[in-house]
């Protein structure tokens, strides 16, 4: 059962970076981030070994997989193990730290070599190991455990570390989310109570096709699915967001939205789908009203906001939307759909925010309206920050566009009028994206001090992979793709659904039926 | 698990339906199998000069222009070797690589390379590469001519990549890549507000188009589980009417977009903002056109709804005289010519839903307009160059005699869109006239008389944009205006197309089974003589069209050669006011659409911060307290806060730990 512990070392060495920049002596203390940019990488270089192993033909749910004992009178287990979709997101989530860290180089002018810097960075790779930890947690406590933790190192990294009313929106954040987390512990015992009980468990292997009463399911089911609401964020519960990435330091705000956000969405798969599969379908009216007025409300508020920051998190709210309505739309191509969109939006997100805090650094002021004709002030930085806006407002071409089509495509299998409706989304897109972009880069240039810098060699270090990525996952997804296709068909085959069949059949070698070049 | 082992057995399915067929063959079909080089090489010109930057200024522009040449050459090869092979042969599939396959969707990158696509890409890359040399000249001063050329390279590497895709999801790539790069050119000059503000309008209502395509692709998947052309049209004969007929309205809201259709045709006016080479390329003679090609290349869907096709004549017909409306009222030589592109492209959508009686004259006049419509472009652009950017007409005239080439080059795209014989659109514009007159009951006489009355005011508005500018007494000054003649770059490219607005007509559509449909005709499985007769004899309607030809021009020359033109336009009477100003089209979606939603994004943005956020915030207020009174302690208070966090986790686990 035990292979190399690849998933411990993957959270372990960001842990031991941290533990390493946190007590540096003060003489090296100015080289905290390169030490901890070079611990990220390392984890990032054990990642993509790790993917490599993995095989898309497995018959097992999971890969890589470790169990251990952990409090065995209680069943819990420290037991990791990847499927597809998990090791999409920790892959997404170790290629984005050290774009994170290095974005974040100049985040404390003036504090260079302190110890509050060192914490900042050493924070960082502590959220990183609780990022592999709870995309890799195969036990649904453990799970629980990284799922709260997470809120520790984020918590500090807004409240210490943020802008001017950082207190209020770190205090908010947690306010939201362990008022989610609370339910959610409540439900992770009730789950414990029907399941076979023994030392481990909460094995999620153990706990899935229980045979749960209508109302406790559905009971169990709720408590998951608030605290992961709150997480994603969907509308009602989505307010938190806005201040918090606001408030955070951009390179958070790219971790807090890009990568911890997706806990929620992730774990609607995971947990709700797989473990609730008869509460899923029943909730599933409602989920779909939710994510499509997700769609559409966090759109419409991100084309009102004057802050270029509140705008780009109310976009993320809009794109958690269609993340939702592919989860709930139960078929493989809307699971797929929206896994990609998962991988892409912390991408995009990820551009937006750290490319328009380069914008705000030399502006200093985030406010749409004090910008104006910057594509003749920085053209490099405008032309990066376009791509970003494109690929948020899923231009083809770019690898958000394929993950938008496909949840949409899937969730129309199913829900016709639910796909309609989000799609105006993609109208909503080019507004709240073009808008920005006329109000910020148009116009004449403005009259500002000399020397306003464009992209230095560091920044092109962000923006350039970034970029790539989009391209990449544009074009030829397909290695994506590989991966996270059985574990969508494995996690909808525990929900018992399968595909619509098409209305009208077609032969299936259709491709090239159009003559033949000889 | 077995569902798994079960799926993995059904993902293997579309690797192997890759590997068969014909996708093998084409590698011995030489030049056909390097049609991806269509695309491949604008796309790499606008790459090396985007991301060489500015080390490639000084050889980037001609980079870009030979590029494009190359893709004209790669064309012309592939047409070649296309018309050495028998009629049934000639469509070829290009298989590229495997693009998505997730879930039960699978969809290959591929082309398809048949004579519909080619007319287009030889098209494409022949204006579009003239357009390039054009613009060495026109751009000559330019800043960022590197940046114009790199974009003029993405525009030609997208919409090639729109016409020979094999599915209607990478056509969708095109088609969205068009959309950007007529957004960058739109805004090229974005240091003014107004034309950012235009090129946003464009790529906004554009989208609303889009909107339509991405739900026509989501019912073509629903109904054949495959979004390729082949699928698609071998599925389309066993769907049921309804279906086809939500696909294929929701392709025309696409359409719509896309060409400046009615209702969605309020941003080609203001997308003249851009420089008038993209106006000629991308908003004359391709890009817009690409609604046509889409409903032409959907035959299938739109042959299975005669309620759809009727909808696509009906938005024809609208367009088509609402454009000539506009064309008549407007000062501005740009705008006269983007109305006339928008009611010229109504005349093909008109042909397009008129089934397989329009289709090829749908392309034959698409053809056509793309020669003359450019050539005219490139000759507004010639006297813009000469007068100082100066686009109103009323203060041109009379510059027949200092710009001599722009003039006679100007006139024959003139006598084309007129339809004088034996001009290009002669051959073109009646044949779609005539065939408007086929069918049964109200329909030929609505749809027929809308074209024909059509072909008078467009005789009318272009007259009178061609004696305001070029005859009459001059109206200009020459200390304002240096009126000369453009450099050779310009005016070639101009004489090309000038050449073509006077032969294309007679080369293409000449005989009784033309070039262009023995051409075109296997693609749409027609076979010669199905056509039906007109409600009028034939010869009766090609002299009423003549006669309202001559009266329209005649009309023209009355009120702007012979009487004196004011520099000032007059007040006019309600008609031309409400042309003027685009029969309101602007006010409608403003009162419609901009207020309201200002108005909604305005008061949601009130209730988000005030309402939903009420509850929380106060809950927020409630744990801070009085902020007043906690300032002092806020960072001792943080930390204690985060503490009593941390021991509520252990506290948590410890007591679980302890309850075992």
């Amino acid at each position: 059962m035990n292979q190399f512990p690849w998933l411990t070392l993957m959270g372990l060495v960001p842990l031991v970076g941290a533990i390493v920049v946190w007590v540096l002596p003060a003489g090296l203390a100015p080289r905290a981030k390169q030490i901890a940019l070079g611990f990220s990488l390392v984890t990032l270089a054990l990642t993509v070994a790790a993917a490599l192993t993995f095989s898309p033909h497995s018959t097992a749910q999971f890969q890589l997989v470790e169990q251990h004992q952990w409090i065995p009178q209680f069943g819990v287990s420290y037991a990791l193990g990847v499927d597809g979709i998990a090791l999409a997101l920790i892959l997404m989530a170790t290629i984005l730290t050290p774009i994170c860290l290095l974005a974040a180089w100049h985040d404390l002018p003036g504090e260079e070599g302190t110890s509050r810097e060192k914490n900042y960075f050493a924070l960082m790779l502590v959220l990183e190991t609780f990022m592999v930890g709870v995309f890799a947690a195969t036990d649904v406590f453990l799970f629980y455990v990284f799922f709260e933790a997470m809120l520790i190192p984020v918590y500090f990294l807004i409240g210490q570390y943020g802008g001017q009313r950082r207190q209020a929106a770190a205090v908010k954040f947690l306010v939201f989310s362990l008022a989610g987390g609370l339910i959610m512990l409540a439900a992770v015992i009730g789950l414990y109570t029907q399941g076979p009980g023994g030392v481990d468990g909460f094995l999620v292997q153990k706990l899935t096709g229980l045979h749960l009463s209508e109302s406790t399911g559905r009971l169990l089911f709720l408590g998951f699915f608030i605290a992961f609401a709150v997480k994603a964020p969907m509308f009602p519960v989505h307010t938190w967001l806005p201040d918090a990435a606001t408030e955070a330091k951009p390179a958070t705000a790219v971790l807090l939205v890009g990568v911890l956000d997706k806990v929620g969405t992730y774990g609607m798969i995971r947990f709700c789908l797989q473990l609730f599969p008869e509460a899923s379908k029943w909730a599933t009216p409602v989920v779909i009203v939710l994510a499509v007025i997700s769609v559409l409300y966090g759109a419409l508020l991100a084309i009102g906001q004057t802050d270029i920051m509140r705008l780009i998190s109310y976009t993320s709210i809009s794109h958690f939307g269609f993340i939702v309505l592919g989860i709930f739309a139960m078929t493989t191509t809307g699971g797929a759909g929206a896994t990609l969109y998962m991988v892409n939006h912390g991408f995009t997100t990820a551009a937006l925010f750290l490319f328009a805090a380069m914008l705000v650094n030399r502006r200093g002021s985030k406010r749409i309206e004090d910008f104006g004709g910057w594509q003749r002030v920085t053209p490099l930085l405008a032309g990066s920050f376009l791509v970003a806006g494109l690929s948020g407002l899923a231009l083809p071409g770019l690898g958000a566009f394929i993950a938008e089509f496909l949840t949409l495509v899937g969730t129309f299998q199913r829900y016709q009028v639910a796909a309609v409706i989000a799609t105006i989304g993609i109208i909503l897109a080019a507004l709240y994206i073009l808008l920005m972009f006329k109000k910020m880069m148009t116009g004449p240039k403005p009259d500002l001090a000399k020397g306003t810098p464009d992209l230095g060699a560091r920044e092109k270090w962000v923006v350039v992979p970034l970029i790539a990525l989009f391209l990449v996952l544009g074009f030829y997804p397909k290695p994506v793709m590989d991966i996270i296709n059985p574990a969508i068909r494995t996690t909808l085959g525990y929900v018992g659904v399968t595909d619509p069949a098409s209305v009208v059949t077609v032969a299936d070698p259709a491709q090239p039926t159009t003559g033949v070049t000889k | 698990m077995h569902t798994l082992t079960n799926g993995l057995g059904a993902y293997a399915g579309p690797v192997a339906l890759a590997g068969e067929g014909p996708v093998t063959a084409v590698t011995a079909s030489g030049i056909t199998a390097y049609a991806w080089l269509l695309v491949a090489l604008p796309a790499l010109g606008a790459a090396i000069l985007l991301v060489g930057g500015k080390r490639t200024n000084a050889f980037g522009p001609l980079l870009a222009t030979l590029l494009s040449w190359g893709s004209f050459v790669v064309g012309l090869l592939v047409v070649i070797s296309m018309a050495g092979r028998a009629d049934a042969d000639r469509a070829a599939h290009l298989h590229l690589f495997s693009w998505i396959n997730v879930g039960s969707f699978n969809l290959d990158a591929g082309q398809r390379l048949d004579p519909l696509s080619m007319a287009f890409v030889l098209l494409i890359t022949f204006v579009g590469s003239l357009i390039h040399v054009y613009s060495l000249g026109y751009m000559k001063d330019d800043p960022d001519k590197r940046k114009f050329f790199a974009y003029l390279n993405l525009f030609v590497a997208a919409m090639l990549l729109l016409v020979t895709a094999d599915s209607y999801l990478l056509l969708y790539v095109g088609w969205e890549g068009v959309g950007l790069a007529s957004w960058l050119l739109i805004g090229f000059w974005n240091d003014n507000p107004a034309y950012a503000t235009a090129a946003n309008k464009a790529f906004i209502a554009n989208r609303v188009g889009d909107l339509g395509l991405s739900v026509a692709i989501m019912i073509m998947f629903f109904q054949f589980g495959h979004v390729d052309f082949a699928s698609v049209d071998a599925g389309a004969a066993n769907a049921s009417p309804g279906a086809l007929t939500a696909m294929g309205l929701f392709l025309l809201l696409g359409a719509c977009g896309k060409s400046a259709q009615f209702p969605l045709q309020s941003w080609l006016g203001d997308a003249m903002a851009g420089p008038t080479p993209v106006s000629a390329l991308i908003h004359a003679a391709t890009m817009v056109t690409a609604g046509v090609y889409l409903v032409v290349r959907s035959h299938a869907i739109f042959e299975g709804s005669p309620t759809a096709q009727l909808v696509v004549v009906i938005v024809g017909a609208i367009t088509l005289l609402f454009g000539a409306v506009v064309g008549c009222a407007k000062d501005d030589m740009k705008k006269a010519l983007a109305a006339s592109t928008m009611s010229q492209i109504g005349y093909m959508m008109l042909a397009a839903g008129l089934g397989p009686v329009g289709y090829v004259f749908a392309i034959f006049h698409l053809l056509t307009h793309g020669f003359f419509k450019a050539g005219m472009f490139l000759g507004a652009g010639s006297v813009m160059h000469g007068m100082n950017d100066q686009v109103n007409m009323r203060r041109f005239g009379g510059l027949r005699t200092v710009m001599t080439i722009t003039w006679a080059t100007f006139m024959m795209g003139w006598l084309a869109i007129l339809g004088v014989p034996p001009f290009a659109g002669y051959w073109s514009k009646d044949k779609i006239i005539e065939a408007a007159f086929i069918g049964e009951g109200w329909r030929p006489w609505v749809f027929g008389l809308a074209a024909l009355i059509g072909a008078g005011i467009t005789a009318f508005y272009m007259s009178r944009l061609f004696f305001m500018t070029f005859h009459g007494k001059k109206r200009w000054t020459e200390d304002i205006h240096h009126p000369h003649e453009s450099p050779l770059t310009m005016t070639i490219p101009m004489m090309v197309l000038a050449f073509g607005s006077v032969v294309l007509g007679a080369i293409l559509g000449f005989g009784q089974t033309s070039l262009l449909q023995s051409w075109l005709n296997p693609v749409f499985g027609i076979t010669a003589g199905t056509e039906g007769e007109p409600v009028l004899p034939a010869n009766l309607l090609l002299g009423l069209t003549l006669v309202l030809v001559l009266a329209g021009a005649g009309l023209a020359w009355v009120r702007y050669v012979r009487d004196v033109v004011p520099e000032i336009a007059p007040h006019g009477n309600l008609v031309t006011q409400a042309a003027r100003n685009d029969l309101y089209q602007d006010a409608v979606n403003e009162g419609a659409l901009m207020r309201p939603g200002i108005h909604l994004t305005r008061s949601l943005v009130f209730t988000d911060t005030r309402g939903i956020d009420g509850a929380a915030s106060g809950l927020g207020a409630l744990v801070i307290g009085a902020s007043t009174r906690l300032r002092k302690l806020q960072n001792g208070y943080v930390r204690s806060y985060a503490l009593t966090m941390l021991a509520g986790v252990v506290i948590i686990l410890g007591a679980v730990w302890v309850m075992q």
